[in-house]
């Protein structure tokens, strides 16, 4: 708390703190915020972060490259598939081996899917936090039919480890291009219901159009990636700037809007569904034959000796693994850039000088994971 | 444009926006028969199905002579990241060869530990460990999530490999 001052009217006034979280419903989980407050004016947010921390960093040290990989679902959880990607990418990477098209393919389908049902939460969870709960069921509707593909071809719901260094743990399962076409084609005609429920909504625009409108410029010097720094203008599509597995060989374009206020942020995930879904129809009908684990990794995976650095795009944004390798079969020391961190300290930016329900929709459309940013 | 038409402007606006979403969220109301995804869980218990790889928990098939497919090597020990597997194996001396032979006497399981991440099972060079699509996993006391996966006398199948 600030020394107490008078106003022009001969009021004692004085600026104080309120804890938004960590038990707060719409910080998503254990985030806690520090807002400085002047009546409900946000002077300052000052995020406290590590209530779910679980030391990740630390745990890759021991575990094989193998290992790696199902450590990185639990970062993420709603990119499970991406992360699991970038570490398998690394690996194979640095031991210079090439995989089959069928694995890079099938890959990119996957990432796709993950994507979308984790813009379809996001979804649910924005009208949620600014008081429609019918986006949230809808959303989940809707994200139900992609976990159904990924329980019946990874095995899990979430946590799915579908990715192995040199492939993927199993075939698709027979049944996963006719779903992934029934999913296409029920999830083409639900989408314009989403624009019809939510972002057609007047309230909706006035509570988010003009709101924590954050420029270019500022986009990249804090680093803010994925759809959040897209709505800004700042070109950041790992996809199309360093094409990982298929996607150098679809067609689609990088989001890209101007304003970059709360509005333009959340047009931007509508458009990216849309991206995704024509993405998985340029695929899903011609996955090449091919082997889906290579030979030429062997069972105990060894690094030659030096820094490996892969990049690709979640959900959130650009997710970065840096591996020191000492040549043995555990990292030296493994660091993770992850989208959330980087979004989240953009917060503080947005948020001076509007008011405490402004700063729900901006962190809405933030899109923040707790346990990507703590790790 | 005066203050009082985009007043009124505006109210017409939400209300041409409520009906909007009102129409949607109606129609799924009116048809709610065909529409809805929504399943009776612990009343559909004997008609729900999980997908063939659905990961549960770690099993050990035996067949009809109590015989399973490990053979003790501590591959899927090995590839466990979390430590949930452990085998507790012994040297005997085979009786038809004369050679020292590896067995396992207990292939314990820490349920409660694993993450199910399916490495053991694709470590496994016979086979001999495999997912159950079982979900229904929770219990009273903690002690009941180590299992023993190898049965009471069970033995190495003939055909299986070292």
């Amino acid at each position: 708390m600030t020394e107490e001052t008078l106003t022009k009217e001969g009021l004692k006034t004085q600026e104080y703190f309120v804890n938004m979280g960590p038990q707060h419903p719409s910080t998503h989980g254990v985030l806690r915020l520090m807002l400085e407050l002047d009546g409900e004016i946000i002077k300052k947010v000052i995020p406290h972060i590590g209530y779910v921390h679980r030391s990740i960093e630390k745990m890759c040290e021991k575990d094989s490259y193998r290992q790696i990989v199902h450590i990185t679902d639990r970062m993420d959880y709603l990119s499970n598939h991406m992360n699991n990607e970038a570490v398998c990418l690394l690996v194979e990477n640095a031991l210079e081996i090439e995989v089959s098209d069928r694995v890079k393919v099938i890959r990119t389908i996957m990432s796709e899917l993950t994507r979308l049902s984790s813009h379809q939460l996001w979804w649910g969870v924005m009208g949620m936090d600014l008081g429609a709960l019918t986006t949230f069921l809808y959303g989940f509707r809707d994200r139900e039919m992609i976990n159904d593909i990924f329980e019946e071809t990874c095995g899990a719901r979430l946590t799915m480890n579908y990715n192995t260094p040199g492939g993927l743990m199993f075939d698709i399962h027979p049944n996963f291009q006719r779903r992934v076409k029934e999913f296409v084609a029920h999830f083409k005609t639900k989408l314009p219901e989403y624009d019809a429920l939510l972002s057609d909504n007047v309230i909706f625009r006035n509570r988010t159009e003009g709101i924590g409108v954050l420029s270019k410029e500022d986009a990249i010097s804090f680093g803010v990636t994925g759809p959040t720094g897209r709505a800004s203008g700042f070109s950041n599509d790992i996809r199309k700037h360093k094409p990982y597995s298929a996607y150098d060989r679809v067609e689609f374009k990088e989001i890209l809007m101007e304003t970059g206020d709360t509005f333009s942020r959340y047009k931007a995930r509508i458009l990216e569904m849309w991206e995704s879904l024509s993405i998985i129809e340029q695929l899903i009908d011609n996955i090449p034959e091919g082997e889906i684990q290579s030979p030429a990794v062997k069972a105990v995976i060894k690094l030659p000796k030096g820094e490996f650095y892969q990049s690709v795009e979640t959900a959130r944004g650009e997710l970065g693994v840096y591996v020191v390798s000492d040549g043995t079969k555990n990292p030296y020391r493994v660091k993770f850039r992850s989208p959330g961190f980087s979004n989240l300290f953009v917060l503080n930016h947005l948020a001076q000088g509007y008011k405490i329900a402004d700063l729900v929709a901006m962190m809405s459309t933030i899109d923040l994971v707790i346990p990507d940013i703590d790790r | 444009m005066s203050a009082v038409a985009t007043y009124f402007k505006d109210i017409f606006q939400g209300l041409k926006t409520l009906l909007t979403g009102m129409k949607i969220t109606g129609y799924y109301f009116s048809h709610a028969r065909k529409e809805i995804i929504t399943q009776q869980y612990p009343e559909n218990r004997d008609t729900l199905k999980m997908f063939d790889r659905f990961r549960g928990r770690v099993v050990m098939p035996h067949d009809e002579n109590n015989e399973h497919a490990c053979t003790g090597c501590s591959s899927c020990e090995l590839a466990c990241p979390n430590g949930s597997i452990e085998i507790m194996w012994e040297r005997i001396v085979d009786p038809e060869t004369g050679k020292k032979k590896k067995i396992i006497d207990k292939h314990v399981y820490h349920h409660s530990m694993c993450t199910l991440c399916n490495l053991c099972i694709i470590a496994c060079p016979t086979d001999a460990i495999k997912m159950e699509q079982t979900f229904e996993h929770a219990t009273f006391d903690r002690k009941e999530l180590t299992m023993i996966l190898n049965k009471p006398g069970s033995k190495v199948r003939k055909d299986v490999e070292e």
